[in-house]
Formats: structure tokens, sequence, C-alpha cells
């Protein structure tokens, strides 16, 4: 997903490169609101996560494998505009250190993979917590569906800036398809990983994850003389209200992924599956390989995943992975939905 | 019984009724007793968990009581007194990695004097100097993570020289580190003039650099005393899960 | 171990590229990339012009070309796209050994594939001779926001730290035997970067600590500072300068 130098025409990279300079300064404005002077460290340290993070590969499809963008992952993790910078950094120590994705297009590679994949999925996320009851299912589910609908989303705003200023002369429909239907699939595999990992650091230490802030437990302090006293957790408690909209968001949110996947297949369905799949190949599943090889070299982990025998599977999976996007997406919104009713006739 | 303690000398270290829970809920001190005097070099001895890091980290400041005081020298630890507090107490943390965060040691050493207001020549001689104290000055411009552990651990060290602490309070200083490090690094300890307090798991080492020891035992200090005496109290050791390595014999070592 | 993770990427020496102030040549590597992006595509000369400029830079930095060539595999996926756009591709067709391939699509991955591969080697080239720590003391002269410079920083200093944890963890899943083949497997790697996040965080407290401790109040101490003489500037400005004259002839040309 790291745009090289050339991919777009100079216009829009360097109109990317303003949006990514005003999102990130935004961020850090709001990041230092909410960290303070603990913003350098705890940034610095969770960068180097989400840079490792990246290196997990998981197995999209028979033969096909993607790895973390971490967005929406980091979002609900850290919080929004933390997220934004972490990876913002992360991209720019790719870009200068590792020669992964051109200098002219920081701007683009950090409004994709930093600013949309954070923002869409925090925004998801809060869509869904705020509708449904504060509990780690709420979260689980929510992180969920961030992150499934955070990587085709921001493969379709790719698809956008190619359609304003993309150097090569493909049919637009072609770049959305293979992006989107790809990307669904990405997405689906990042949206697992994002969910357990989430749910998986709420299970030992809930007052880490940002987006479940308010389901800790009150302190408690027990002194020698035995006396008991109760004071509020050093890390600020939650400041969301109780939300008070039922069900609503809920299908916005749910006709939004609707909507998008439905855009996706179409395209997907319309499209030559030849060129697809080596859009696939590279655009999908790209660059890192597995950690093995890291200790040989700081480059030796930039591999690529076979091509020739992905060509079929390629395409074959991303309309599976569609339809189970559909029916997973489905069946959440349904569940979530039909919680939700219970609550509100108990 | 605290040896040094005798008529008229200043209190360096005071901590009363210190109670403390993480923001997770796990209460790790439950009141906290204790005193030291200036120029001692106290051991803080205890088991895994007993909360002798937690503990550590309310001396200069760092986690603040839940409940209790610790005032250094007279001066309590407040929001406003920060920064005093922080220049009279230097703390060597228990994983080095956790120190040393800038680029190079050099930067790193320079960090804390640097944040006191010290700049230029006299930066560059404090940090020469501190670096030149461990026997690390050869290693000035390279990153800290190239460094052996026993290295990181001086280097370590020297960060917290650099800024001239009236207490040093180290937490397990000689884990990690081979017999050599560990004798250079007593070497080292022996030859400060400041209050040390030292945490370790470590009981010979104990004995070879500290007269007074306390155990932190479940969050409470559950003996106060000199080394030796403690360290012959095997029933006392046993209750609180230490014990001396095969063979040591804490009467064969005079000091 | 992992020493060196990205202390691999500098290849120490003292020549004149070497000894350039970091913020000269951040500004030159950029330059260069927008001059290569400003090319207009059919200017083949002009981009063969720009690969003896990146040359002349190597042989001054003494790069070794194998390791040059060795890290340009980042550009592979992208290789690999460009390859496909002639096939793709929409507008005219010829025939090339029998395959049918679209015109403005060759050009396009021309265009793609000269570009990136420049701004690829520009940028190793650049890493190559700027020491990690260096280049974020020029990230900083250049007024990039220090926040921003010192999460690089932090980042940079605990990458190898993280890795070597994250490389841990799998040694341990797979000396029990995990192989991750499919989706189903997706539980455990979740676990491992959920541990792998805690384990960051935490330490990512505990260094705040570390530097409260040695009283940090948010503001990073400036201990280093790296004046560029103007002569030092102007060395550096003609890699840029260069590349883009050679841009703008083309384009007249063009
Ligand atoms: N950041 C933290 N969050 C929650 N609990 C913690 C944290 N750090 C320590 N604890 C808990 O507090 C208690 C005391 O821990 P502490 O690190 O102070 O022990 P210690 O005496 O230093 O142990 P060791 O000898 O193993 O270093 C333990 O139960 C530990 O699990
Ligand atoms: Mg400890």
């Amino acid at each position: 997903m790291h745009v090289p130098d050339g991919f777009f025409n100079v216009p829009v990279s360097a109109g990317a490169g303003v949006v990514a300079a005003a999102g990130v300064a935004v961020c850090l404005r709001r990041a230092r609101q909410e960290l303070d002077d603990r913003t350098a460290p705890m940034a610095g340290l969770v960068a180097a996560f989400i840079f490792a993070v990246q290196m997990l590969n998981f197995p999209v499809a028979a033969g096909t494998s993607g790895h973390l963008l971490g967005g929406a992952l980091a979002a609900i993790l850290v919080g929004p505009a933390t997220a934004v910078l972490c990876v913002a950094v992360v991209l720019l120590v790719q870009g200068f250190f590792f020669a992964d994705g051109g200098l002219t297009a920081l701007g683009v590679n950090i409004t994709l993979m930093a600013i949309v994949t954070s923002l869409v999925g925090w925004a998801v996320f809060r869509l869904v917590s705020r509708s449904a009851p504060r509990s780690r299912t709420a979260v689980i589910v929510g992180s969920f569906l961030a992150a499934l609908v955070s990587v085709p989303t921001s493969a379709l705003v790719f698809t956008a800036l190619f359609w304003l200023g993309g150097t090569a002369p493909i049919e637009l429909s072609s770049v959305a398809a293979a992006m989107g239907g790809v990307h669904v699939l990405i997405g689906l595999g990042e949206a697992l990983i994002t969910a357990l990992t989430v749910s998986s650091v709420l299970a030992v230490r809930p007052d880490l994850v940002y987006g479940a802030r308010g389901l800790a437990a009150p302190l408690v302090l027990r002194t020698a003389d035995g006396e008991v006293a109760v004071e509020k957790p050093a890390t600020e408690p939650a400041t969301p209200p109780a939300p008070k909209r039922g069900p609503r968001p809920i299908l916005l949110g749910g006709g939004l992924v609707a909507l998008l996947l439905a855009g996706v297949v179409s395209f997907y369905a319309s499209s030559a599956p030849d060129g697809l799949n080596k859009v696939a190949a590279d655009k999908g599943f790209n660059a890192y390989e597995r950690p093995h090889d890291l200790e040989n070299g700081p480059l030796a982990g930039y591999g690529v995943s076979g091509v020739e025998d992905e060509r079929l599977s390629g395409g074959l999976a991303g309309i599976a992975g569609v339809g189970i996007t559909v029916l997973v997406g489905g069946a959440i919104f349904f569940t979530v939905r039909r919680r939700r009713q219970d609550k509100a006739v108990a | 019984m605290t040896p040094g303690s005798d008529s008229g000398t200043a209190v360096s270290l005071q901590v009363s009724g210190l109670a403390y829970a993480y923001p997770d809920g796990t209460q790790a001190l439950f009141g906290v007793d204790l005193t030291i005097t200036r120029g001692e070099r106290v051991a803080l001895l205890g088991p895994n968990g007993a909360g002798k890091t937690t503990l550590v980290m309310h001396l200069n400041g760092i986690l603040t009581a839940g409940h209790g005081t610790v005032e250094v020298a007279g001066l309590p630890v407040r929001a406003d007194t920060l920064r005093e507090i922080r220049r009279r107490v230097g703390l060597v943390f228990q994983d080095p990695d956790d120190q040393l965060f800038m680029p190079t040691v050099r930067e790193d050493v320079a960090f804390g004097p640097a944040n006191l207001g010290v700049r230029g020549a006299d930066l560059e001689r404090r940090v020469t100097h501190a670096l030149d104290r461990v026997g690390m000055l050869e290693a000035a411009n390279r990153p800290p993570h190239h460094l052996s552990f026993g290295q990181r651990r001086r280097v370590a060290v020297a960060t917290v020289l650099a800024m001239e602490p009236e207490i040093l309070v180290l937490d397990e200083p000689s884990s990690n580190l081979d017999p050599a490090s560990r004798r250079e690094l007593a070497q080292i300890l022996k030859n400060l003039d400041v209050t040390v307090l030292m945490v370790t798991h470590d009981l010979p080492y104990a004995l070879e650099l500290c007269e007074r020891s306390l155990i932190l035992s479940q969050g409470v200090i559950a003996a106060d005393g000199a080394t030796r005496s403690l360290l012959a109290d095997d029933e006392l050791l046993a209750a609180h899960r230490l014990e001396l390595p095969y063979g040591f014999a804490p009467s064969a070592h005079p000091r | 171990m992992s020493a060196g993770h990205h202390h691999a990427l500098y290849l120490p020496g003292d020549t004149p590229v070497h000894r350039l102030p970091p913020q000269c040549k951040l500004i030159a590597a950029m330059g260069f990339a927008v001059a290569v992006v400003a090319t207009p595509r059919e200017a083949w000369g002009a981009f063969g012009l720009d690969v003896l400029l990146l040359a002349v830079v190597a042989a001054v930095g003494r790069i070794p070309p194998a390791l040059v060539l060795r890290r340009m595999v980042v550009e592979v996926p992208f290789v690999l796209f460009a390859v496909a756009i002639p096939f793709i591709g929409l507008g005219e067709r010829i025939e090339v050994l029998g395959v049918s391939l679209s015109l403005p699509g060759l050009w396009a991955a021309w265009n793609i594939l000269a570009k990136a591969t420049l701004g690829v080697v520009a940028s190793i080239l650049l890493a190559a001779t700027t020491e990690p720590r260096m280049m974020l003391l020029g990230a900083e002269r250049l007024r990039l926001p220090a926040l921003l410079v010192q999460i690089a920083m932090f980042m940079l200093r605990y990458m190898s730290v993280i890795l070597d944890q994250a490389r841990r963890m799998r040694i341990a899943r797979e000396s029990r035997g995990f192989v991750a083949r499919d989706i189903r497997q997706a539980p455990v790697l979740a676990r491992s970067a959920g541990a792998l996040f805690i384990r960051s965080y935490e330490r990512g407290e505990r260094v705040h600590l570390a530097m409260l401790s040695r009283g940090y109040t948010g503001q990073m101490p400036v201990i280093d500072d790296l004046p560029a003489s103007w002569r030092q500037w102007s060395a550096a400005a003609v890699l840029p300068a260069l590349a883009l004259m050679t841009a703008v002839v083309a384009r007249s040309l063009a």
C-alpha cells in the first residue's frame, strides 16, 4: 500500500501533503492535550509497536496474506489523535530510513494510511459503542467493525485520488474494484486481528484501552490500619456520556458498510479478472515478509509473496470474502440490534 | 538500632504511612514507614512483588502517594517541589533499557543535567566526569542499544551521577551482571559520598555494601536492622522468601 | 540479536556526503524527488542524467552499488504493479511479441518505474550516508514539529527492543509447534499482538517515568545543535538544482 514516487501527479501529491500536514498538526495538539508530557515516549513506543505489528502477516485466503495497517487498532488502543501521529511517524521512518514509500508520496501515504484509517476506524468505533450499551462486547464488536470499514475506505480514498491525479491509464472502475475487493478481504483479516487484539488487551489491562475508558473498576485502597479509601483512578475516567439515541446509528453504520460492500462487489463483478489479480497481487498483499528474515538485515523483511498461484485464487477469494463480510457484518448488526431491543424491552 | 542515626544526624529520607494502588487496582504498598539518615547505605530486601520498585518510585515523586507522606531532607514530595526533589534523588531503574532512551550515551547522560539548566562546557564536564566514574567514557558516542547489559547498567548509573544527587536509589543494580561487573559496580558505589538506598535480591551484595537493611514484604516493612544480624536470622529470611546463596555464612564475612 | 536493525541502514564513512549536515541532505533528497516527479516521462535523456547524478553521489559517498541494489527490493511490489499496467491499460494497443499491450499503459509503467526507482535510490543514499540520530537532528533543524521528531526518536530507539520481543514471542510460539497457516490461527497472533502492545505501552510509561526522574518537564533539552554553513547548503543544493534544471529543460523541449 506504500505509494511510491511518480504514481500520482504533482498537484495530487502536493495537495495530499497539505492535508497530511494539517491533519498531523491538529493531532499533535490533541495528543498533547490527552497525554501532555507523556506524548513523546508513549507515542514513540506505540509507533514502534505498530511498526512491529505491521510485520505480522496473516493469511487471508488460499496462498495470499496481508499485513495489518494498524490505524484502527491504534485509534482504539490509544485514541485517534495519538494513533494518527504514531502511524504517520511509522510512515515517515519507513520513507526516510527504509526507502519504503516515495518521499513525494509521503502526503498521500500519511493521508491514506494514518489519517483515513485512524479517523474512519475511530468514527465507526464510536458509532457502535455509543449506540450499544457500554460493555466489553460492544468494545470488541466496535473494534471489529472499525477495522473492517477503515481498510476499504482507505482503498476508496486511494481510488478517488487516483481519479484526481493518477498517472496510469486504467479504468477507474477496475482500480476501485481491485483496490476495494482486495481491501475488503484485508479489512476482514484486519478486523479479526484488531478485535482479538483489543479483546486480549481488555482481558489483562482494560485501563490501557482508550476506547474502553470507563469500563475499569474504581480504585480501592486498603491501608495498614484496615481503613478503606476509595480513590479516583490516576487515568481520567471516560468522558463520553451515556448515549440516548437508540439503534439508529447502528442502522446507519450498517447501511454504510452495506453500501460500501455493494459498491465494491459491483465494481468487482464488472472488471476483468485478469488485471484485477495483478493489482491485487501488488496492492493488497504487499511488502513485508514475516519477521523471520529480519535478523539478516533491515530490508530482508521486505519481500513479496508469490504472484502466479494467486492469479486465480485472489479473484475467487475476493468474491468469497465479500460474501463472508456481508454475512458476518449482517449477523453482527443483527445481534447487536437484538440486544439493544431486548434491553429496551426490559 | 539504626547505625549512623546517633545524635543530630540529618534525616535524608522519611517515609510514613505510604500506601499505593496501581491504576488497574493492584495494591502494592500497605503503609510503609522508614527513615534513612544522611550518608547511610541501606539495602532494601524483599521477595518478588513485595512492592520494592513501587516504593522506590515514590521517593522522587514519580508515583504520588495514594496515602501517607514522603520527605526528602525535610522537603515533602509534592507537585510544587518535584523539580527540587528530582535533583536531590537520583533513581537508577531496574531495566537499563527504560533508563537509556536517548540516541547516544552522551546525550543520555546529558539529559538530566540539561533539564536542570546546565549548558555548554559545564554540561560537557559533568557528562565526561560521570562517564569516567563508571568507566564508560569511550562509549560516549555509541547508541545505548549496542552496549552489553552490564555496560548499559553502568551508563544508567552515570546518567544519575551526572545530576549530582544527594540520595542515590538503585533498583536491583547487580541483577544480570557477571561477577566482575558486579564487583566493579560495588567499587563505584562504595566510593560515592552520597546516601544510598539499594533494592536487591542479592544478599551477599547487600552485606558487602550496606550496614543496614530493610525487609519489605507484602507492601509493609517487616524488618529493619543491621544487615549482618538480619541475614543471620534464618527464620526471618525464610518467612519473607529470602535465601542466602548455598554455603554462604554472613558471620564468615568480615567487613 | 536485532543489534542494528536500523543501524545497518547506515554505512559509516567520512566522505563529503557523510559530512554534509543532515538538514541539507534531507532537503536535497526531497528536492531531487520533486524534480524527478516533475520531469516529463517522455524525456528519456533527463532520467538518464538523473541516474548519473545519483551515481556520482553514490561514488562520492563510497556507497557500493551492490548495497543500493540489495535495498531496492522495497520497490518490488510496485514494479509488479507497473508491469501489469500495459496489460490492463486503456487506449491504443500495440502488439509486442504477440501480446497486445496498451501504449499509454506502457508509458505509465515506464513513468512509475523510472520515478519510483530514482526516488527509492535517492532515499537509500540518504539513509546510507546519514546516521539515524543525525537524520533526527536534521529534521529538528528544519523546524519539523519537535514533538513529531521526538516520537520518531523514541520509535527508532525502541524499535529493536520491541522487534526483539516480537521475535522471541514468535520463537516461543513456533517452538511449541505453532504455524500460521490460515485465519484460524489469528487468535494466537492477536494474543501475541496484544501482549506486545501491553509491553510497549508499559515500557512507554516506564520510559516516561525515567525521564521524569531526571527532571523532564515536557521539553527536550537542546543538547546538540548542528549549524549548516552557506557553503554546505550550496554543496547540498547541487543535486536537486541539477535535477530541477534537467526537468525544466526537458519540459521546455517537450
Ligand atoms: N504498572 C503496574 N500496574 C499494576 N500492577 C503493578 C504494576 N507494577 C507492579 N505492579 C504490582 O505491584 C506489586 C508490587 O510490584 P513491584 O514491582 O513493586 O515489586 P518488586 O518488589 O519490585 O518485585 P521484583 O523483585 O520482582 O522487582 C506486584 O503485585 C505487581 O504485580
Ligand atoms: Mg522490582
